[in-house]
């Protein structure tokens, strides 16, 4: 296992660049190495492990989003210097490292010019707590080859740089977890508290530039040297490569000769922002030479990763359970959802909807859902917590006239510090956004208001998110799942509305939910995980006998009453028995599965028309 | 030297020292110079040229000019005493050693100068270039060079025939703007040879192309007086890349790449000779500034005291240099990655050239420069800094400015796609193809579809400006307007991602100003900045307007100017222009009451002004046709869309790539005629339609119609690739537009397709029915004989009781007001006063 972690790239000075195959079967090595079972997870991950206790140069991990990509740069591939013991010229290779050994010859022949490019990651976005928690505890299983010892008091950030205070203050949303276990362990990967509830007058000092507010975890600068257009923006990767910790990238602070700025413009030609923004300090900021990166399906630690026999193994064991786990987990969210067993069989739905595919710019597969009368107080709050519970990434927005007309919700390219402004809608794929209407007053939306009421338009009905590049837009597809809650009709596009229909009325809602929640054993809770995740990876096919007997149902259904059923409803109905049928286990769609689906749509219509006539306004 | 360069070895003079990084990419090696004589791979004894004896690499500059070094900084020292100006842009380079090419370079250490026999072809230093023959083969470029099909807009007024460059240096003699652009591509066409060295050694080939155009301009225009020597700017390197691609292979050769500005620096003054005066005697010296270092004399040359040279600012020698970001253009870029951005650096004349938001062409050289070592430190980081020193701007949409028509589009097809797009026009289905691949995952609505290809299309543009009219509108507007939930949103959307220039907006959330064009301060330098909305970003695009009812009607109002007239008028702030916007505006709306009342017309559905009305050709409907067959169809077609696989979708339709090229191609190369039997078809056309109204006494077409007619038929000849519009394309143009006003246009009331509901606002039924409404209600109130005044209230309810058809509240005003406008009565609150 030595050889993880004290693996140097410094290629012999007889290798020059005339033998470049050297460093395809490096990378050959390392990727063998950990296809082989369970050896990725004797690495230390930068998500669990405090960057200090990890060795400079030994080989990480990093769970994590790309949220930017940065110009690509040239370095030395090889370069030439003089050994200081032996006065002897020697190559050396300048591959996955950031400094050379000072003495460069920068004219020698030999020197060969690469290119690479910086992508700068976060941790993914409003992943959930448990989900942190259980990766943490599986890498914790393996003996931590590095000085950590979790039950360690460990020294606070601040004795090492104070910077980390400037994180984006926390919002005053907390963070409960009423899962109590492991929670003592879990502080060791985080900042103090009271550092993050210090009020930062810094922050403008260094922004680490969270999609989310109120995230923390170690950003990180990952340079990468292959497939460079194999990576998009946004995607969710697992980073395998060499930590770079170097003082001396730290350019901050760094007092500059003025007469120097004037002889060489080619410093001054980075602003201040700019040069906080792509040369942060590497001890708050962390560099990454990528060897290799898997990009994540998911991010459910409770899921095995990788699309290996392991895998598939994994879903044929689980497809036998699904029916049941489904009918448990129908029955939990129905207690949670007040006894609404309609409602619940629709978040259900939607819990598991995902954009498979897309027909020029309609995506295929959203299912945005609309939870209409909702209980007011604090309601929403604990659903919230509850959803959260269940999946590995998901994000509240509560929808406040203040946060809608001061949150930034699209990324926009900052063109001082030459990177993208993260915001709100920068989100992995499959995270659960939660808008809470019910936050909702009477009031003026100013005009960024009605951007990020539009942007949220958009992102509902096109599954895109148009980023702001100031001279012109452009627009990134994105799969985010998105559940309005409000108490009337949400002024939001929606695929489905479902009004909740109470049956019981709890006098103490608080008391209610958490009785619910406590209800639930751990395994229980991680089934219904473990369910959600894999009901949304599955294939899904159409005979053509059912496709046949789609048609005529439509048919029939216009006969009666052309009115009411239109292609939106198809559209709709479609999906509803797709992710019927898959929340089920069956991967093709049957008669039955029709039926059924077109007899829940049937009850929700109802509901709707009869809240219509109740209301009479409603549109 | 047995490795495979064979450049030379070991002490690198200061030609371009520190400036660039050596890559894999050998100096004088390039894979196309196999016409070098070979290289020799003796042992590194006989030696080259005197100019490499220099044998520290940072030694301090050379101050003497060897025999054989060619001093670039000053090719024909004061010609008729004309300045030389430094160029920046080509970097340090101003001695560049020459080196023998028989012979072999030394190695590193203690070089031997020895001097070849003679016929030893003496080159720059690195390169293959000989400055001779060179400046040769430039000079002949110059003199001989004719391009008999040059359409560039820059050659306008030269005669094609002649050398185009000595046209322009005759330019140079009149105007006195001693600067020289030239086209790569003419120097790739004439020598091929010259064109490689230009490319791969420009920091040595310009300053000797300088040399070469300064000697022939001054030979033959001896007496013009510049301001400075001519400076060559090529421009156009074929090696056009977008930024994506740019490699450590392209340092310091000369590139041309696109791309938008996004910021500029203020101005850099770059000292480029300093002046130091002896404290003691007064003594002064000028000290060049070497690869960005000055080196302070130590000692007075004249009182040889020690350090008392001191640095006087303002006669130091500096030159203007300005930085600016340049992004790369959003059409280059691959999906779901973020834009590149290069920094770029302008000099002297170039300096505030381009603004931020120009889409400019930058032709110059790829430098990188190493991290400085600092001292204090023992390790340095080891990337470059990359930068790109321009010589030649132009921006690409510099047409679109002066209103010089054309699509500035520089789309380039190859041959085997301009083939594949011919031989799908030559299908006699085109028109149905591409119909029905556009929007595929919409079901149906063949019409519409039509129409909005032919709007893709558009027609062809003519200009009678000289007749006073003004420019002629060849864009086509269309009006969706339907149920909700018909994807008209989806329609607009695919729209907007077909074109390249689409703006998608929403009527809820655009105001005038988002639509047009507003003026900002820029924080900074506190300019005022004009900012285009979608309208003028839409330029020879499309305008894809959302929830066109809901816009409010100073947003609409503005629509009224853009839709005919095709400009965009602004006086705000001070700033006062007119701006093209030339856009085809794409615009759905939903029914006022929600959903679409078939018992009234169009206009009263969408509550639109009809003067807006009016200005769209094509007005459909979008309703749910209500028919089984139809719901077959449509739950097949959507069935289909959820689960057949990719590739059978793609089977079954043309690629969308193909689909937008072939619309650019049309676009660009069409432009159709109309001949003589399809104007007279289309004379007939109009007749007919005059001839429909005219028997209910009613008009049922005015010019602005028949103009439609000419644009559709126009554009469904481009679809054809036919430069004629012929009979077929005029039934074409006159079906759509029937179908379209068969929607639109048919009065309710009737049953008759109406014009004038689109164009008054009104039926012509509607209008007499009015009419006959407010003769009923004078008579009523002469029959009362001398009343001065009555009441509101008992009038209507009179009038009402009276007449056998139901009479509304709405009716029964209008006849109010128009009697009012007879000048019969008035009305003020509740009474109502005879006049």
């Amino acid at each position: 296992m030595r050889m993880w972690f004290v693996c140097r790239f410094c290629c012999p000075a007889a290798q020059s660049n005339s033998n470049p195959e050297w460093e395809a079967k490096v990378l050959e090595y390392f990727k063998g190495q950990l296809r082989e079972k369970e050896s990725h997870s004797w690495v230390p991950s930068l998500n669990d492990v405090p960057l200090h206790y990890l060795k400079p140069n030994s080989l990480v991990k990093f769970r994590c989003l790309v949220q930017d990509m940065f110009d690509p740069e040239f370095y030395m591939g090889v370069y030439e210097t003089v050994d200081p013991s032996t006065k002897a010229n020697v190559l050396r290779c300048g591959k996955y490292k950031d400094v050379t050994e000072c003495g460069v010859d920068l004219n020698s022949r030999n020197t060969v010019t690469a290119e690479r490019q910086t992508f700068y990651c976060v941790p993914i976005p409003g992943e959930s707590p448990w989900a942190k928690e259980i990766s943490f505890l599986s890498a914790a299983r393996v003996v931590p080859s590095t000085s950590y010892v979790p039950s360690r008091q460990k020294r606070s950030y601040e004795e090492d740089d104070d910077d980390m205070d400037t994180q984006p203050q926390k919002q005053r949303e907390p963070h409960t977890e009423p899962h109590g276990n492991g929670d003592s362990k879990r502080q060791e990967t985080e900042a103090p508290s009271s550092q993050t509830t210090a009020p930062s007058d810094c922050s403008s000092h260094l922004d680490l530039n969270f999609p989310l507010p109120g995230e923390r975890g170690p950003a990180c600068l990952v340079k990468v040297y292959e497939g460079l257009d194999s990576f998009k923006l946004n995607d969710t990767l697992e980073i395998y490569g060499i930590l770079s910790v170097n003082p001396v990238l730290t350019v901050l602070g760094e007092e500059k000769d003025p007469s120097l700025l004037l002889l060489n413009p080619t410093e001054s030609m980075e602003t201040p922002e700019e040069q906080r923004a792509h040369d942060p300090p590497a001890s708050l900021v962390p560099r990454l030479h990528m060897l290799y990166a898997r990009p994540l399906q998911h991010n459910n630690p409770l899921l095995p990763s990788a699309p290996t026999e392991d895998q598939s193994a994994f879903v044929s064991s689980f497809l036998v359970e699904m029916a049941s786990v489904r009918a448990e987990l129908l029955a939990y969210l129905t207690h949670v959802l007040l006894g609404d067993g309609l409602a619940a069989e629709y978040l259900l739905l939607h819990l598991i909807s995902n954009v498979y595919t897309r027909r020029d710019v309609l995506p295929l597969g959203k299912f945005t859902l609309n939870l209409s009368g909702c209980p007011l107080n604090s309601y929403t709050e604990r659903l919230y917590q509850i959803v959260q519970q269940l999946v590995p990434c998901s994000y509240r927005l509560s929808m406040s006239l203040h946060t809608m007309n001061s949150m930034r919700l699209v990324p926009k390219k900052d063109y001082v510090a030459n990177r993208l402004v993260s915001g709100a809608l920068q989100l992995a794929r499959n995270t659960s956004l939660f808008l809470d209407e019910t936050q909702l007053e009477q009031g003026q939306l100013d005009s960024s208001g009605v951007r990020n009421i539009t942007a949220l338009g958009n992102l509902i009905s096109w599954q895109k998110v148009d980023y702001d590049f100031s001279y012109h837009q452009m627009e990134f597809p994105c799969n985010i799942n998105v559940l309005v809650t409000s108490e009337g009709r949400s002024l939001l596009p929606s695929d489905c509305q479902v009004p909740l229909q109470p049956q019981v009325t709890p006098p103490n809602m608080e008391e209610y939910l958490t009785t619910i929640h406590m209800a639930q054993f751990t395994s229980q809770i991680n089934k219904f995980r473990v369910y959600l995740s894999l009901a949304r990876t599955l294939d899904y096919s159409i005979s053509d006998e059912v496709t046949k007997a789609v048609e005529d149902d439509f048919v029939d259904m216009r006969k009666d009453d052309p009115q009411s059923v239109t292609a939106e409803d198809l559209h709709r109905m479609l999906v509803v028995a797709r992710l019927l049928s898959l929340s089920l286990g069956q991967t093709t769609l049957s008669r039955d599965g029709w039926m059924r689906a077109k007899h829940i749509d049937m009850l929700r219509r109802s509901r709707t028309e009869q809240q219509k006539s109740l209301n009479g306004n409603e549109p | 030297m047995s490795s495979p360069t064979s450049t030379p070895v070991g002490s690198k003079p200061s030609s371009d020292g520190l400036a660039s990084p050596p890559s894999q990419r050998r100096r004088g090696q390039d894979s196309s110079n196999g016409d070098l004589p070979a290289m020799p791979t003796s042992p590194a004894t006989d030696i080259a040229s005197p100019a490499v004896h220099d044998t520290s690499l940072f030694s301090s500059p050379r101050r003497s000019v060897l025999p054989s070094e060619v001093d670039m900084s000053s090719p024909l020292i004061g010609v008729r005493g004309t300045p030389v100006r430094q160029r920046p842009d080509l970097g340090s380079a101003r001695k560049a050693p020459q080196v023998d090419l028989h012979t072999e370079l030394p190695s590193a250490d203690g070089a031997v100068a020895s001097e070849q026999a003679a016929g030893q072809k003496l080159v720059i230093w690195g390169t293959d270039v000989n400055v001779g023959t060179c400046k040769e083969k430039f000079q002949r470029f110059l003199q001989r060079f004719i391009d008999p099909t040059s359409n560039e807009d820059e050659n306008a007024g030269l005669d094609l025939n002649e050398p185009l460059y000595m046209q322009k240096l005759e330019e140079i003699s009149v105007i006195g703007e001693p600067v020289l652009n030239v086209n790569c591509s003419h120097v790739q066409s004439f020598d091929a040879d010259l064109y490689r060295q230009l490319i791969s050694y420009p920091q040595e080939v310009i300053p000797t192309f300088d040399m070469a155009v300064n000697e022939l301009f001054f030979e033959r225009f001896p007496d013009s007086i510049l301001e400075h020597q001519i400076q060559v700017r090529p421009y156009n390197a074929l090696k056009t890349r977008n930024m994506r691609s740019l490699n450590p292979e392209d340092i310091d050769q000369m590139i041309t790449i696109s791309g938008m500005v996004i910021r500029t620096s203020q101005l850099i003054p770059e000292m480029q000779e300093a002046f130091f005066q002896c404290q003691v005697c007064a003594f002064s010296t000028r000290v060049e500034v070497d690869r960005g270092r000055i080196a302070e004399p130590a000692v007075c040359r004249n009182c040889n005291t020690t350090h008392s040279l001191a640095l006087i600012h303002n006669r130091s020698a500096f030159s203007d240099k300005q930085m600016i970001k340049v992004q790369e253009s959003p059409d280059d870029m691959p999906a779901g990655q973020t834009p590149h951005t290069t920094i770029v650096y302008a000099h002297n004349d170039l300096v505030d050239k381009v603004q931020p938001g120009d889409r400019i062409n930058i032709t110059g050289i790829y430098r990188a420069v190493p991290m400085r070592e600092n001292p204090r430190q023992s390790t340095v980081k080891s990337v470059y800094k990359t930068h790109i020193d321009v010589i030649h701007f132009r921006k690409t949409d510099e047409k679109r400015l002066h209103g010089l028509d054309e699509d500035s589009d520089q789309k380039l097809f190859t041959e085997e796609r301009v083939q594949t797009l011919k031989e799908l026009a030559a299908k006699p289905d085109v028109y149905e193809r591409l119909s029905s691949a556009l929007a595929p995952s919409i079901y149906e609505q063949e019409d519409i579809k039509k129409g909005i290809l032919l709007q893709l299309f558009g027609g062809t543009r003519k200009d009678f400006s000289q007749t006073g009219r003004g420019n002629f509108r060849a864009e086509v507007n269309i009006l969706l307007c339907g149920d909700p939930g018909t994807s008209k949103s989806q329609l607009l959307q695919y729209v907007f991602n077909l074109v390249p220039r689409g703006q998608y907006t929403s009527g809820k959330g655009s105001s005038a100003v988002g639509l047009t064009a507003y003026v900002m301060k820029d924080p900074e330098t506190k300019q005022l900045v004009l900012q285009t909305g979608a309208l003028v970003l839409s330029d020879n695009g499309i305008c894809c307007i959302d929830e066109f009812d809901k816009m409010s009607d100073s947003t609409r109002s503005v629509l009224h100017e853009v839709m005919e007239q095709q400009t965009l008028s602004i006086a705000k702030a001070g700033i006062i222009c007119q701006l093209n916007a030339r856009t085809s505006v794409l615009a759905a709306a939903n029914p006022v009451e929600s959903q679409w009342n078939p018992k009234k017309t169009t206009i009263e559905n969408i509550q639109l002004p009809h003067t807006l009305l009016s200005r769209f050709d094509l007005i459909f409907l979008m309703l749910d046709p209500q028919d089984e067959a139809y719901d077959r169809r449509l739950a097949h077609h959507l069935v289909a869309l959820y689960y057949q696989s990719e590739e059978q979708i793609e089977e079954e339709f043309l690629d969308m790539a193909v689909l937008k090229d072939y619309i650019a191609y049309a676009r660009t190369y069409i432009n159709p005629r109309l001949n003589e039997e399809a104007s007279q078809a289309l004379i007939e056309a109009y007749v007919d339609m005059r001839k429909i109204g005219s028997g209910r006494g009613m008009v049922s077409a005015y010019p602005r119609q028949l103009e439609s007619l000419i644009r559709l038929a126009e554009a469904h000849a481009k679809v054809r690739f036919s430069d004629k519009v012929e009979t077929v394309d005029v039934e074409e143009a006159k079906r759509l537009h029937r179908e379209a006003l068969k929607q639109s246009a048919t009065d309710p009331r009737t049953g008759f397709v109406d014009i004038s509901i689109l164009t008054t606002g009104m039926s012509a039924t509607a209008r007499k029915r009015k009419e006959e409404v407010a003769q009923a209600l004078k008579k009523m109130i002469q029959s009362r004989g001398k009343t001065p005044a009555m009441k509101y209230q008992q009038l209507f309810d009179d009038l009402r009781g009276q007449s056998e058809a139901a009479i509304t509240k709405d009716m029964f005003e209008e006849a109010l007001r128009a009697l009012a406008d007879e000048d019969y009565l008035t009305v003020t609150g509740k009474t109502v006063r005879l006049l």
